[in-house]
C-alpha cells in the first residue's frame, strides 16, 4: 500500500459519501454462528465473540445476500465483522489480535494449583464428594515429603502468576503442613520471583486467632462455605453439635477483623432443600456483608451420587432456581444493594468484552491440567478437583501421575493430558462446533465421562449443555432488552465497579 | 472574560531582508544575547537603548521617525510599526519573518496549549479541518523546530506536536521528538496524527526507538465503517491504514488517544463507533469527543457538517456512557455545558486553547460559567441557538 500516492489531494474539492462507498453488488458472509432466541429474533456470534441481535426478516435478507447497503444493520454487520464487501477492510491483523486476546487465558499454562492437605473433616455434608470423618492422620493427611514435591512441581510451571489453593477435607485440621508449604514456597520463590497468591478453602470451624494472624502475616485469603440461612446451612452441612452455621458466621467476622475486611469469600452449593429458597439464600449473603454470591449447582460426584435422593435435582429445577436468583439479585442492585452473581459475571465477561475469562469448564480448551491442577493428599495428581472426586469413586481416568513417581514432563506433557484436553476443544466437539454460544461456553470432559461415559459427550442429552445454554440465553435476553439499569449492573460486575462510583465523579453538583 | 481576540501573531514592516529569526522575547534590557529578541513597546518605558547582542528587534514604534532608536537599531534585524505587541510576554518565543513582516508567537509562557506545527502538509483533507493543509515544500522547517525546542524552558509541563500531518516529515519527526526528549525531558508530549503513516510497521517502530518517556499520540477515528471514515477525511483507504496504525503503535507500547469530531456526518454511528473502539482498540488510553471549530474547511463545508449539538445528545450520550461503562477513559471537548445533557457533564473538559476561548454575552449570568469550557472564538458567529445562562434553579431541577 502506497501512502504517498494519496498525499496530494486536490484541495478544496470535496467528494460525496458515495465516492467512498462502492455499490456492493454482492457481499460475502464472514464466519459466524447463530441461534433463535425469540419467536422472530436471532443472535449471531462471530469467531471473536462479537454478537448482534437481528429480527428474522433482516437476518433472512442478510443470509440470502439481499440486505441493502443503506440498511443500518448492514453497517453494523460490517463494523462487527459479519460481512465483507468491496470496501471492507482487510484487517486480518486486527482480527488475529482479537482472537489471540480472547484465547489469552492459555498464556502461562497452569496457574491454579490445588493442594489437598488432608481428607479429614469435622463436617459430614450430604453433597460432599470426598471427605472422611476419621482421626487417622497417617492415612488421610498429606505428608511433608509429598508436599515438598508438589510445590517443586508447581514451581516448574511457566506461569508468572500462580495461585496456591489449600483444601481438603478441612485443611485447617492440617495447618502445620500449610505453614510448611507456605514457607517452603516463599523460600524457593526468592530466586524465581513469581507472583504467588495463596488461599485456604475452609469451613472455618477450626479457625483460631493464631491461624488467622498467620494468614494475615503471609497474605493468605480465605474461602468458606455458606449455603444460606441457618436452618438450610445446618441441614446441608451437618457436624457434631449441629452448629456449623453459628461457627462459620462467627468466624467470618473474626477473619474480617484479623485478616482484613475483604479477605474472605463464600461459596454456596445448591441442594434439593435450597431450590425453593433462593431469595433467602441471597438475603443471607447480603446480611453477612458479602458483595458476591456464586449460585452453584451440585456436582454429580462422590457422595452426591449416593445421596441423590436428599441432594439431587433436575437441571431444569436448578435453572428455575438460578433465573429467580439472578432476577432477585438484579432487583437488589436496582435498589442500591450491591451483589454480584459470579457465574453471570464470568459469562458476561466473555460475552460483552474483547477479553477472556478464565474458568476451568467455561473455556476451550478446558483448564484441565493446563489451567488448574490438583495434588491429592497421597501425591496423586489430577486434572481437576472433580477428577479427584471421581477417583474417590474408583475411576482414575483423569489421574495424571504421582509427585513421587513422575516428573513435570511425564505429567504435563503426557499423552493422557493431551487426549483429555483434546476432548475439551469445543470448536471441534459434536454439537458445539456449530453452536452460537461456542465462544461463550466451554467443555467439561470430566463431567461427560462421569455422566455419559464419554469425555466428548452427547450434547442433546448433556446436563452441562442444557444448563449453560439456558443461562447464556437468559443473559442474552437481558442484554437484548436494552434495559439501561441492567446493563449498568452487568458492566459493574464485569469491571468490579461499585454502583455509586459513576455518579460520584460529576464535578458540578 | 472579554470577547477580545488575543492575537498570536502580528504584522509590521521589516527593516531587514535576511532570513527569519527565532528568539526569546525580552521586554526589558537586561537579557541581551543572541537567544533574545528585544521587544520595545511604545507604551513601555522610554527607550534609551543599547541593542548590541540581541538577535533582533520588534517594536510598534515607527523607527523612521525615532531618531535615537532608529540609529541604534541599524544593522539589527528589525520589524517595526507592528500592529500589536501587547500580547507578547517576557519569555515568549517569537519568529520574525522579514519577508512578510510577519511575527508569530511560537511559544507562550504559562500557556498549557503550546504546540509545534510540524508541517503544513497533509495526506488527508478532512471536511472539517480547522487548519487546511498547504501543499508546500516545508522541509526547511525542521531546523526551525529544533531551534525552537532548544529555546523552550525545560520547566514546560506539556507541549503539542501538530500540523498538518507530522508524520509526513518522515524520520525528521523522530529527530524533533528526540530533541524534545533531550532538551525537555520532563515535558509531556502530545502529538496529533491521522495515524496512517504508522500502517508502516517499521515507521511505527522508529517512533518507539526514540523512547520518549512521556509521549501520547492522538489519532482521529470518525466511524466504525471504512467508507464513512474515508469520506470524512476525504481519502480512500485511510480507515484501513489508521486501524493498522493503531495496532502497530499499540504493539510497540505507544500510548494512544482517539479523537472524534462530532458533526452531521459522524453523529449517527457514534454508539457503534464506541463499541467498535472498545472491541478493536481496547488498549487506547483516552477517547475524546470534540465539537466543531468554525475555522478553515468547516466554514466551507458548513452545510454538510453543522448540526446543533442539542440534536445529537442522544447518540453522544449512548457513545460516551457506553465507553465509560466499559471502563474506558472518556472526555467531551469543546461543548458548552448548557447544551450537554446533565449526565454528560462529568465528562466535559475545558479544552479550548486560552487564546481561542470566549463566552457569549448571555453566558455572563451563568452559574456554571467557571466550569464551562465556553466557545471557540470562531464560534461567536455560528453556534447553537440553545446556548443560555443556567440559573441556580436550573441546576436544582436537573
Amino acid at each position: 500500500m502506497s501512502l504517498d500516492s494519496a498525499s496530494k489531494p486536490a484541495r478544496f474539492t470535496f467528494h460525496p459519501l458515495d465516492a467512498y462507498r462502492r455499490k456492493p453488488t454482492q457481499y460475502a458472509l464472514l464466519p459466524f454462528r447463530f441461534m433463535r432466541i425469540g419467536p422472530s429474533r436471532f443472535v449471531l456470534v462471530n469467531e471473536v465473540g462479537e454478537f448482534i441481535f437481528l429480527d428474522e426478516g433482516t437476518f433472512g435478507a442478510f443470509a440470502f445476500k439481499a440486505l441493502s447497503a443503506e440498511h443500518p444493520a448492514y453497517l453494523d454487520l460490517k463494523a462487527k465483522h459479519f460481512l465483507a464487501d468491496d470496501t471492507s477492510s482487510p484487517l486480518l491483523d486486527v482480527l488475529a489480535t482479537k482472537y489471540r486476546t480472547k484465547k489469552s487465558f492459555l498464556r502461562g499454562f497452569t496457574k491454579l494449583h490445588l493442594f489437598v492437605v488432608t481428607l479429614r473433616c469435622d463436617h459430614s455434608c450430604h453433597y460432599c464428594q470426598v471427605s472422611r470423618q476419621s482421626e487417622d492422620r497417617a492415612a488421610f493427611d498429606m505428608k511433608p515429603s509429598t508436599a515438598r514435591k508438589a510445590v517443586d512441581l508447581m514451581l516448574k510451571t511457566p506461569a508468572e502468576a500462580i495461585t496456591m489453593e489449600f483444601q481438603g477435607g478441612e485443611p485447617l485440621l492440617n495447618f502445620e503442613l500449610i505453614k510448611f508449604m507456605v514457607e517452603y514456597s516463599e523460600a524457593r520463590n526468592q530466586d524465581l520471583s513469581r507472583r504467588i497468591d495463596r488461599v485456604i478453602t475452609t469451613n472455618l470451624s477450626k479457625a483460631t486467632p493464631d491461624i488467622l494472624e498467620y494468614c494475615r502475616g503471609h497474605k493468605i485469603g480465605l474461602s468458606t462455605s455458606l449455603d444460606g440461612p441457618e436452618w438450610l446451612h445446618n441441614a446441608n452441612r451437618p457436624r457434631p453439635g449441629n452448629d456449623s452455621y453459628s461457627r462459620v458466621i462467627e468466624n467470618i467476622a473474626l477473619v474480617r477483623s484479623i485478616v482484613g475486611p475483604g479477605s474472605v469469600d463464600a461459596l454456596m452449593t445448591t441442594t434439593r432443600r435450597s431450590l425453593m429458597h433462593v431469595r433467602d439464600i441471597v438475603d443471607e449473603y447480603v446480611a453477612r456483608g458479602f458483595r458476591s454470591i456464586f449460585l452453584r449447582s451440585i456436582s454429580p460426584y462422590g457422595f452426591a451420587v449416593k445421596t441423590r435422593g436428599k441432594t439431587g435435582y433436575l437441571t431444569d429445577e436448578f435453572l428455575e432456581f438460578y433465573r429467580e436468583g439472578l432476577s432477585y439479585i438484579l432487583e437488589l442492585n436496582c435498589r442500591g444493594i450491591e451483589m454480584t452473581e459470579i457465574y453471570a459475571k464470568i459469562l458476561l465477561t466473555k460475552i460483552l468484552t474483547p477479553f477472556p475469562a478464565s474458568f476451568t469448564d467455561l473455556q476451550s480448551p478446558a483448564g484441565l491440567g493446563i489451567g488448574a491442577v490438583v495434588y491429592n493428599y497421597d501425591g496423586d495428581v489430577y486434572a481437576s478437583d472433580e477428577a479427584r472426586m471421581l477417583a474417590e469413586m474408583n475411576d482414575k481416568t483423569f489421574r495424571l501421575g504421582n509427585v513421587h513417581d513422575d516428573t513435570y514432563d511425564t505429567i504435563f506433557r503426557s499423552e493422557k493430558l493431551r487426549s483429555i484436553v483434546a476432548a475439551s476443544v469445543n470448536e471441534s466437539l459434536p454439537g458445539c462446533s456449530d453452536c452460537a454460544y461456542q465462544l461463550y461456553c466451554g467443555a467439561d470432559p470430566v463431567f461427560h465421562h462421569a455422566t455419559q461415559g464419554d469425555m466428548m459427550g452427547h450434547r442433546p442429552t448433556s446436563e452441562f449443555c442444557r444448563k449453560n445454554m439456558a443461562i447464556i440465553n437468559e443473559l442474552l435476553r437481558y442484554i437484548d432488552s436494552g434495559d439501561n439499569d441492567v446493563m449498568r449492573i452487568f458492566w459493574g460486575w464485569v469491571y468490579n465497579r461499585r454502583l455509586a462510583e459513576e455518579e460520584a465523579a460529576c464535578p458540578v453538583k | 472574560m472579554s470577547g477580545e481576540v488575543i492575537r498570536r501573531h502580528t504584522y509590521g514592516d521589516a527593516r531587514w531582508s535576511g532570513d527569519a529569526v527565532i528568539g526569546i522575547a525580552s521586554l526589558s534590557s537586561h537579557a541581551g544575547d543572541s537567544e533574545h529578541i528585544r521587544v520595545i513597546r511604545a507604551s513601555g518605558e522610554p527607550a534609551s537603548e543599547k541593542l548590541e547582542g540581541y538577535a533582533a528587534l520588534l517594536t510598534d514604534l515607527d523607527l523612521d521617525g525615532h531618531e535615537g532608536l532608529g540609529r541604534v537599531a541599524s544593522g539589527l534585524p528589525t520589524i517595526h510599526r507592528a500592529h500589536h505587541v501587547e500580547h507578547i510576554n517576557e519569555g515568549d518565543i517569537l519568529r520574525l519573518d522579514f519577508k512578510k513582516g510577519f511575527v508569530r508567537s511560537l511559544y507562550r509562557v504559562g500557556s498549557p496549549h503550546n504546540s509545534i506545527f510540524a508541517t503544513d502538509r497533509c495526506n488527508s483533507n478532512c471536511l472539517m479541518c480547522s487548519q487546511p493543509p498547504k501543499d508546500v515544500d516545508d522541509s526547511e522547517m525542521v531546523a526551525e523546530h529544533l531551534r525552537l525546542i532548544s529555546l523552550i524552558p525545560p520547566t514546560t509541563e506539556s507541549l503539542g506536536i501538530s500540523g498538518g500531518e507530522p508524520t509526513l516529515l518522515g524520520a525528521d519527526l523522530f529527530r524533533i521528538i528526540a530533541a524534545c526528549k533531550g532538551h525537555l525531558p520532563l515535558t509531556r508530549l502530545h502529538m496529533l496524527s491521522n495515524g496512517r503513516r504508522f500502517a508502516d510497521r517499521e515507521y511505527a517502530a522508529g517512533l518507539t526507538q526514540v523512547s520518549h518517556p512521556d509521549l501520547m499520540v492522538g489519532i482521529p477515528l470518525y466511524s466504525d465503517v471504512a467508507s464513512h471514515h474515508d469520506f470524512v477525511v476525504q481519502a480512500h483507504g485511510a480507515f484501513d491504514q489508521t486501524m493498522i496504525g493503531f495496532h502497530n503503535l499499540a504493539r510497540y507500547g505507544v500510548r494512544i488517544e482517539v479523537r472524534i469530531v462530532v458533526h452531521k456526518q459522524t453523529y449517527e454511528r457514534l454508539p457503534g463507533l464506541a463499541e467498535f473502539i472498545y472491541r478493536n482498540l481496547p488498549f487506547v488510553e483516552h477517547i475524546a469527543f470534540m465539537g466543531l471549530e468554525m475555522m478553515g474547511y468547516t466554514k466551507t463545508n458548513l452545510k454538510t457538517l453543522w448540526m446543533d449539538p442539542v440534536d445529537y445528545q442522544d447518540t453522544l450520550e449512548r457513545a460516551v456512557s457506553g465507553l465509560a461503562l466499559r471502563g474506558m477513559n472518556v472526555s467531551i471537548y469543546n461543548h458548552q455545558l448548557c447544551l450537554l445533557r446533565r449526565r454528560l457533564w462529568r465528562f466535559a473538559r475545558k479544552s479550548i486553547s486560552d487564546f481561542k476561548n470566549v463566552y457569549l454575552e448571555t453566558c455572563q449570568d451563568c452559574t456554571v460559567l467557571e466550569e464551562c469550557g465556553g466557545l471557540f472564538k470562531s464560534g461567536e458567529q455560528i453556534h447553537s441557538q440553545h446556548i443560555h445562562a443556567l440559573s441556580a434553579a436550573d441546576l436544582a431541577k436537573s
